[in-house]
C-alpha cells in the first residue's frame, strides 16, 4: 500500500490509498493499522481508495474498506474498482457494521452484593421449605418417589466412596498423630496423642471430611445430573406430566445422602483411629495402651455428636447440589457452573454449619 | 363461559421479559379435534406461547382456559394441576429421561397415574411405541437413538395416558423430509384414530400445509398475532407482507430476512 496526496475527481485535495494484490483477511492484516492511521490523518481531505491494482476483494477486504471509510468519517470515494468489488461492498454496507451500543454494567456496590447474598440465602430457605413440603406430601404422592433410585444414589454416594473414605481417614489419622507426637513428646505427653486424635476425629474431622468427600464426589454429580436434565427440558417434561421434580429428583438424593453420611463418617473414624494406632505403635506404645487411652478419652456422646452432624451435613450438601442443578441456566456452560457451585457451596455451608454446631454444643454443655 | 366447548381459549395473552415485550394481545381459540398450528419465524415467541399453554410459564397478562379450567392468574394453580392429567407434551428434543430405556420412559406416566400391574404397563407402553414405529427400539437408551426417533419416542410418551389434548414443539425441525413427512402422517393418523386435539409449534412450511386445519402466525416485529386461519388460504389470499414472505419464500427486506 502506498499513500499519495493528489486531487480527487472533483479537483478537491485528496489522500489516496493505493492498494495492490489481494485484499483478503491475510493481506489486510499487515495493512490494517497503517491504513487506519492514514485514513484518520486525511482529516477533511477526500479519502480516495484506489483499487486499480487490486486483483481480489473478499468480505474481509470489503469490511476493511468500509472500516477505512468509517475511520475517516468524511467524504470518501473508490477508484479503479471492478464491478464485482462494488457489488460486494454494497452488500457489506447493507449488512450493517455498526456495533450495538454496549450495555453499561452499573458499578458493583456493596449494597448490591449484600442484596444478592440475601437473595441467595432466601432462595436457600425457600428450597428447604419446598423440600420439607414435598416430604410432608410424600404419603399422598408416594408413587413419585422411586425407591430404586434412592438405593442407586445411596450406592453411588456411599458404597462407592468407601475406598476413598478409608484411604483419607487412614492418612488423616496417620498425619495428625505424627505431627502432634513430635511437639507432645517434648513434654513427655506423647501418650495423649491418642486422646487428641480420637476426640478431634470423632467430633470434628470425621463428619467434616466425609462432607467434603460427599460435596466433591456426589454434590457435584447431583448438580450435573439435574442440570443436564434441565438443559434437555427433562424437568419441564416432568412438570407437565404432573410429577413434582422435588419429590422425584430431590427427595431420593437428599434421603440417600442423609443415610450414607453417618456410615461414611463411622468408617472414616475407624480408619483414622487405625492410622493413629499405627503411628503410636511405631513410637513404641503397645496396642493395649493405645486402646485404653482412646476408650478413656472419648464418650459415646462424642461419637453421636459427630454422627448427627454428619447427617445434617449430608442433607445440606445434597440439597445444595440439587438446588444448583435445578437452577441451571441455559447452555452447556451452565452445567459446569452448577457443578462448581455445588462443590463450593456445599463445602462452605458445611463449615459454616459446623461453626453453628460448635456454638450450639457449647451452649447446651454437651 | 360461552366458549365452554373450546379446548383452549386464550384471551389477550402477553409475555414480557423485563422491558422486552415478546408478544401481546394474543387471543385465539382451539376447537376440539383440530390440528392447530402455531407458526412464525425464529424468535417470535412460538415456544414461549406453548410454555404458557402447558402451564410452565405464567403469562405477563391475559387469561388462558384449557378444557374449561383457567390456568392463569392467582387461582390458576388448581387449574394447572387438573389440566396436567389431560394433556401430553412432546418437547423439541424429545426430553426423554436419559437414565431410562424408551420403554421405561413411556411406562413412567402409567406407573404414576394408573394401577396397572407391571406387565400391563409394559404391554400398553409397547403398543404406544409400536404406534410411532419404535416397536423394535423399546430396549434402547435415549442416547443410542437418532433425533427423529427421540421425537417419535417423545410423542409415544406424551400419549401414554391417551390425553385428549397433545402439544408438540417443533416435531419436524432438523429432520430430513422423509422422516418429517412420516411424523406428519403419524399426527394425522393419531388425530383420526384417537380423536385427539393437537397443538403443534413449527416453522416447517411443508408440514404446516400437510397437517394444519387452522393456524396462527406470530411475528417478532409486530410483537403479536399477524394472521389466523387456514394456512392454504393464508398462502393464497393474505396481503400481509410477512405472511406472504413466509408462505411463498419471498425475500422480505434485508434486515428481516
Amino acid at each position: 500500500m502506498t499513500v499519495a496526496e493528489r486531487a480527487a475527481a472533483g479537483g478537491e485535495p485528496a489522500v489516496a490509498l493505493e492498494f495492490s494484490g489481494h485484499l483478503d483477511a491475510e493481506g489486510i492484516g499487515l495493512l490494517w493499522e497503517r491504513a487506519m492511521r492514514a485514513a484518520r490523518r486525511a482529516g477533511r481531505r477526500v479519502l480516495v481508495l484506489d483499487l486499480s491494482e487490486v486483483t481480489l476483494v473478499d468480505t474481509a477486504g470489503a469490511a476493511f474498506l468500509t472500516s477505512l471509510e468509517t475511520a475517516h468519517g468524511g467524504k470518501a470515494s473508490l477508484e479503479g474498482e471492478r464491478e464485482q468489488f462494488r457489488a460486494l461492498l454494497d452488500r457489506v454496507r447493507a449488512a450493517g457494521t455498526k456495533l450495538p451500543t454496549p450495555v453499561k454494567l452499573p458499578p458493583l456496590r456493596i449494597r448490591d452484593i449484600a442484596a444478592a447474598g440475601g437473595r441467595a440465602a432466601a432462595n436457600g430457605i425457600v428450597f428447604v421449605g419446598e423440600a420439607a413440603l414435598a416430604l410432608v406430601r410424600l404419603p399422598r404422592n408416594h408413587r413419585v418417589l422411586r425407591w430404586q433410585d434412592l438405593l442407586r444414589y445411596a450406592d453411588q454416594a456411599g458404597v462407592r466412596s468407601l475406598p476413598l473414605v478409608v484411604l483419607l481417614g487412614f492418612l488423616i489419622g496417620l498425619i495428625l498423630a505424627f505431627q502432634s507426637a513430635v511437639p507432645m513428646r517434648r513434654f513427655g505427653a506423647d501418650l495423649y496423642v491418642a486422646n487428641l486424635v480420637s476426640i478431634s476425629l470423632l467430633r470434628e474431622l470425621g463428619p467434616l471430611l466425609a462432607a467434603v468427600i460427599l460435596a466433591g464426589r456426589t454434590g457435584s454429580a447431583f448438580a450435573a445430573e439435574i442440570g443436564t436434565m434441565k438443559v434437555n427440558e427433562e424437568i419441564d417434561a416432568l412438570v407437565t406430566m404432573g410429577l413434582d421434580p422435588m419429590t422425584m429428583l430431590v427427595l431420593p438424593r437428599l434421603i440417600a445422602a442423609m443415610l450414607v453420611m453417618p456410615v461414611m463418617t463411622l468408617v472414616l473414624n475407624v480408619a483414622g483411629l487405625l492410622g493413629m494406632t499405627v503411628v503410636m505403635m511405631a513410637f513404641g506404645f503397645p496396642l493395649v495402651t493405645v486402646t485404653n487411652q482412646v476408650v478413656g478419652a472419648v464418650t459415646l456422646t462424642d461419637l453421636f455428636e459427630g454422627l448427627v452432624k454428619a447427617l445434617c451435613f449430608g442433607a445440606v450438601v445434597a440439597a445444595i447440589g440439587c438446588r444448583e442443578g435445578l437452577g441451571t441456566g441455559v447452555g452447556p456452560r451452565a452445567v459446569g457452573l452448577a457443578a462448581t457451585g455445588a462443590v463450593v457451596g456445599g463445602i462452605v455451608s458445611t463449615i459454616v454449619l459446623d461453626g453453628v454446631f460448635a456454638l450450639l454444643i457449647y451452649r447446651l454443655g454437651l | 363461559m360461552s366458549e365452554g366447548h373450546a379446548e383452549i381459549q386464550a384471551t389477550d395473552v402477553a409475555q414480557r421479559f423485563g422491558a422486552r415485550t415478546i408478544f401481546e394481545h394474543v387471543s385465539f381459540t382451539v376447537a376440539p379435534g383440530e390440528v392447530f398450528v402455531i407458526l412464525g419465524g425464529s424468535g417470535c415467541g412460538k415456544s414461549t406461547l406453548m410454555k404458557q399453554l402447558i402451564g410452565l410459564l405464567a403469562p405477563s397478562a391475559g387469561t388462558i382456559v384449557v378444557r374449561g379450567r383457567t390456568i392463569t392468574g392467582r387461582d390458576g394453580e388448581a387449574g394447572r394441576q387438573g389440566m396436567l392429567r389431560e394433556i401430553g407434551v412432546m418437547f423439541q428434543s424429545g426430553a426423554l429421561f436419559g437414565s431410562m430405556t424408551l420403554l421405561e420412559n413411556v411406562m413412567l406416566p402409567l406407573e404414576m397415574y394408573t394401577d396397572l400391574p407391571p406387565a400391563g404397563r409394559e404391554a400398553v407402553a409397547r403398543v404406544k411405541l409400536g404406534l410411532v414405529g419404535l416397536g423394535d427400539a423399546a430396549a434402547l437408551m435415549p442416547a443410542e437413538i437418532s433425533g427423529g426417533m427421540a421425537k417419535r419416542a417423545g410423542i409415544a410418551r406424551a400419549m401414554a395416558l391417551d390425553p385428549p389434548l397433545l402439544f408438540l414443539d417443533e416435531p419436524s425441525a432438523g429432520l430430513d423430509p422423509i422422516t418429517s413427512a412420516g411424523l406428519d402422517r403419524l399426527i394425522l393418523d393419531l388425530r383420526r384414530d384417537l380423536g385427539a386435539t393437537f397443538v403443534v409449534v413449527t416453522h416447517e412450511l411443508a408440514s404446516i400445509l400437510a397437517i394444519a386445519d387452522r393456524c396462527i402466525m406470530l411475528d417478532r416485529a409486530a410483537r403479536g398475532l399477524i394472521a389466523e386461519g387456514d394456512p392454504r388460504r393464508l398462502r393464497d389470499e393474505s396481503d400481509n407482507p410477512t405472511v406472504r414472505a413466509f408462505f411463498r419464500r419471498e425475500v422480505l427486506a434485508p434486515e428481516a430476512a
